[in-house]
């Protein structure tokens, strides 16, 4: 325990842990899920993101730890030396199966990674609990204690239209798993604008503008950091959503390049996704020094100047 | 680039991105980084979030303003009168760095002379910025452990803009403020290979890696590697090519990737020079309006997307664009454009790929030798200097003034007397308000790129001014008004906007086809650099009548 791991130019001290009777040593400092993947280990996560701290939201991370009473989410528990860790155990996969079941019955994980694999593995039938209730245009006017328990003939769950109300990007809260992400990337964490909250108690949680205005009214400066950081595509660049309706997005003849912004002088690294020599997408890699996976309006959607060819 | 090359010999900002994050004190002159370079201004949030103070000095309250402690809001053009007092007040309170004065700077004593007129009191004077406001600055730069000072075209646009970065640097250096962690100078570049341009030698005075043209060993390097004789004395900058074009001496131009006759102050003169050459040869993604009036045109292709190479950021920070898309047509890849045209005059130049080029570039520049295309990969870019293949230099640069011994110090950071200059242009009885220009978030210089993506933030371009001008004028928001200058006119509708004060209006490059901003702005440039006051032109609003108006404006 006395070695040093360098990063940087900080030099952290190590720490040596247990984690499914594997001795596994990672710098003070990292989380328990972080040891897993040094580890090669994978454990689902749902509502993590590597540019955002952790709001322990979605609970399908959780791990046991010896002496922990509780399951421990492992996105943002801190290692410590000593710690005996158990990752797979019937209680952590009861625990997740759960997880799955009632996020699964309630969102459309559609287009969420890993998610259908994750259901066979764990036991998961989303479906089980009957029949999807019919989506509705209300969830943003309700109010606290608005919500009642169901009568039992179909599912609860947050189906509602897609929000198409600028040129640039969508929102599609059936898709919403209520992570946080788009509210704290919109905020304090990275671009703060703060034109997005958390709105509503309980089941009626929603992410909203003030007042629900439509992006156009709201504080929003189109810089798209909010998509990036979005795991279920609820946030989706209008140029996505439209080739998903008319069923042209290929993601698996998609390739991805990275390169940097030709606007202004900062230099931020760009992923241009393209298909069929049209660029569709822009994202910004999450570790790179200058982005963090933020981006501007310009440098996230003023692409389109070298596609607007002549046919 | 020319004060900082002057002072300390390398042309490029002190400091990295990060840096900002750790900071003290961190000073935005002349920036709208908010708006004009968001991502450098996410890392500033970080560290206002971690403690740091910000001021913006900037005439207008900007977006950026609106996240400083304090807002000092000074008339267009008393950069140097902010400065010198600024400096006056650190060394009268006795908060200079005297061991870093005395161990590696130079011209103390002279400029401590030139600032001491530069009492409170006067400077509050011709600067308009409260004298509490601005001692509350000076003592902030003094007490601060350290600190971050920022500027952009606010500093530059001007027709003294080297003079004005050097007094920034003379400020930095009073207090020790350069060449340590969190301390140095970020001049935030306003496109995003300006300081690769420079790194390259696109300088009339430099070769590649900030090598002097007049520098025989230099030279000779270059041409052993070349075979060829490079001209021995330095060329000229843009702005004295149109002087020569104007007396007839230079009489052809080749213009890869510029748009001059919308981006130059004083559009209709310029564009009059390019009309007249014998030849002009135009290369670009765009048919813009200056390739309108070329011989000959060769379609380009995007550099960042349709195109593999490098550019250099803000920090010295060299990284990889590489291609994505087949460019169009028959447009061509730049370099292979270069290739045939010399293989046309007789040469036969062999370059198989960018990073063919880039290694020569290597070989030749001892600050870019230790940047393979393969680290630049991996590493998400280098900062230069990189000496070596295997090693990194610190993320900051000048650490040298801070040595113990004098002969590892290199050569010590000269003061630089500088003169308080007003604008060219006085604001008279005919020409009554200050036009100052900036960059809107959503949009960028003359809207050639930016004019391709629909942005719900978009509006037409105004002419910005104060409510209380707008009282007196009896001008309403929107209204579309006539703005002339001693150079031109345009028709814009105005927009009331409280970051304004009185006397002072604002506009845009961005949407030079409806409203042409630089038939409004002077050619006055300053010597050292080239570049032109696009900040400080003398105009007059006028109202008119709806039939009256003689400009297409957007939306009309």
């Amino acid at each position: 325990m006395s070695t040093q791991v360098t990063t940087g130019l900080q030099v952290r001290r190590s720490v040596q842990l247990t984690i499914d009777d594997q001795s596994v040593t990672v710098a003070e400092g990292e989380t328990i899920l972080s040891a897993c993947r040094t580890m090669g280990k994978e454990i689902p996560t749902l509502c993590y993101g590597d540019t955002i701290t952790p709001k322990n939201a979605c609970r399908v991370c959780m791990v046991e730890v010896e002496g922990s009473r509780v399951l421990v989410p492992s996105c943002s528990r801190k290692v410590e030396p000593g710690m005996v860790v158990r990752t797979d155990t019937e209680r952590t996969d009861h625990s997740r199966k759960l997880v799955l079941e009632l996020l699964g019955s309630s969102v459309d994980l559609s287009l969420t990674k890993n998610v259908a694999r994750w259901n066979t593995e764990y036991g998961s039938e989303p479906t089980r609990f009957g029949k999807p209730a019919a989506p509705t245009n209300h969830r943003d006017e309700a109010t606290t204690g608005h919500h009642h328990v169901a009568d039992g003939s179909s599912v609860s769950n947050v189906l509602q239209p897609v929000k198409i109300d600028n040129e640039l990007y969508i929102r599609d809260y059936s898709k919403c798993i209520m992570c946080y992400q788009c509210v704290d990337a919109c905020g304090e964490q990275w671009q703060n604008t703060f034109a997005i909250g958390v709105a509503g108690r309980g089941f009626d949680i929603r992410i909203s503008t003030e007042f629900n205005v439509d992006l156009t009214d709201s504080a929003c400066v189109y810089c798209g950091n909010c998509i990036q950081v979005c795991p279920t595509g609820a946030l989706m660049f209008t140029s996505e959503h439209n080739m998903r309706d008319a069923g042209t997005w290929k993601e698996e003849e998609q390739t991805q390049t990275d390169t940097i912004c030709p606007y202004c002088g900062v230099g931020c690294a760009l992923t241009l996704h393209v298909q069929d020599n049209e660029i569709v997408k822009v994202s910004s890699p999450s570790d790179h020094s200058v982005t963090h996976g933020n981006l501007c309006i310009k440098g996230r959607f003023g692409f389109q100047h070298v596609q607007n060819r002549a046919e | 680039m020319v004060g900082l090359a002057t002072v300390f010999g390398a042309g490029g900002g002190t400091s990295s991105y990060q840096e900002v994050e750790t900071t003290d004190l961190i000073v935005m002159w002349g920036s709208n980084a908010r708006n004009a370079h968001p991502i450098y201004f996410q890392h500033v949030l970080k560290g206002i979030h971690n403690g740091a103070k910000m001021y913006s000095v900037d005439p207008r309250r900007s977006e950026t303003a609106q996240w400083a402690d304090l807002w000092l809001g000074l008339n267009v053009g008393s950069d140097v009168a902010l400065s010198n007092t600024i400096a006056r007040e650190i060394i009268h309170a006795g908060l200079t760095n005297r061991s870093f004065i005395e161990n590696s700077t130079s011209g103390f004593a002279e400029y401590a002379a030139s600032v001491e007129e530069w009492t409170l009191e006067a400077g509050s004077k011709v600067t308009g910025v409260p004298g509490e406001a601005i001692r509350e600055l000076a003592h902030a730069l003094g007490n601060a452990k350290t600190a971050q000072i920022c500027w952009t075209l606010g500093i530059t646009e001007h027709h003294n803009g080297v003079d004005n970065v050097l007094s920034l640097i003379n400020l930095a250096l009073l207090c020790g403020h350069i060449g340590r962690p969190g301390a140095g100078l970020s001049p935030l570049r306003g496109q995003n290979n300006v300081q690769g341009g420079g790194d390259m030698g696109a300088l009339p005075n430099k070769l590649p890696g900030f090598q002097d043209v007049e520098d025989d060993a230099a030279r000779t390097k270059f041409e052993n590697m070349w075979n060829v004789t490079i001209p021995s004395k330095n060329g000229w900058n843009l702005t004295q090519m149109f002087e020569a074009m104007e007396h007839g001496k230079m009489k052809s131009a080749f213009v890869i990737g510029e748009n001059p006759a919308q981006s130059e102050a004083d559009g209709a003169h310029a564009t009059a020079l390019l009309k007249n050459l014998d030849h002009l040869v135009v290369q670009d993604i765009f048919l813009t309006k200056t390739a309108e009036l070329a011989d000959v045109v060769l379609p380009g292709s995007a550099s960042w997307c349709e195109a593999d190479g490098t550019v250099t950021n803000s920090e010295r920070r060299v990284q990889r664009v590489r291609k994505a898309i087949t460019p169009p047509g028959n447009a061509h890849d730049d370099i292979q454009i270069i290739l045939d045209l010399a293989a046309l005059m007789g040469h036969s130049w062999k370059y198989d790929s960018s990073e063919h080029v880039w290694n020569e570039l290597r070989s030749l520049s001892p600050m870019h030798f230790g940047m393979t295309y393969a680290r630049l990969a991996d590493l998400g870019g280098i900062q230069w200097p990189c000496f070596s293949e295997d090693t990194l230099e610190p993320s900051y640069l000048h650490g040298r003034l801070w040595a113990q011994k004098l002969e590892d110090r290199g050569r010590l950071a000269p003061f630089s007397v500088v003169i308080d200059s007003p604008p060219v242009e006085k604001t008279t009885p005919e020409f009554p308000l200050r036009l100052t220009t900036g960059r809107r978030l959503d949009s960028y210089n003359t809207g050639v790129q930016s004019g391709g993506f629909q942005s719900p933030l978009r509006m037409a371009e105004t002419i910005d001014m104060s409510p209380e001008d707008a009282v007196s004028m009896g001008i309403v928001d929107g209204e579309i008004v006539r703005i002339t200058s001693p150079r031109g006119t345009v028709d814009a509708p105005a927009r009331i906007d409280d970051g304004l004060r009185p006397g002072l209006v604002f506009m845009t490059p961005h949407f030079p086809d409806e409203v042409d901003t630089n038939l409004l702005t002077i050619e006055a440039i300053d010597p050292k650099s080239g570049t032109a006051e696009f900040k400080a032109a003398a105009v007059r609003i006028d109202k008119i009548s709806k039939s009256d108006i003689r400009v297409p404006v957007a939306g009309e």
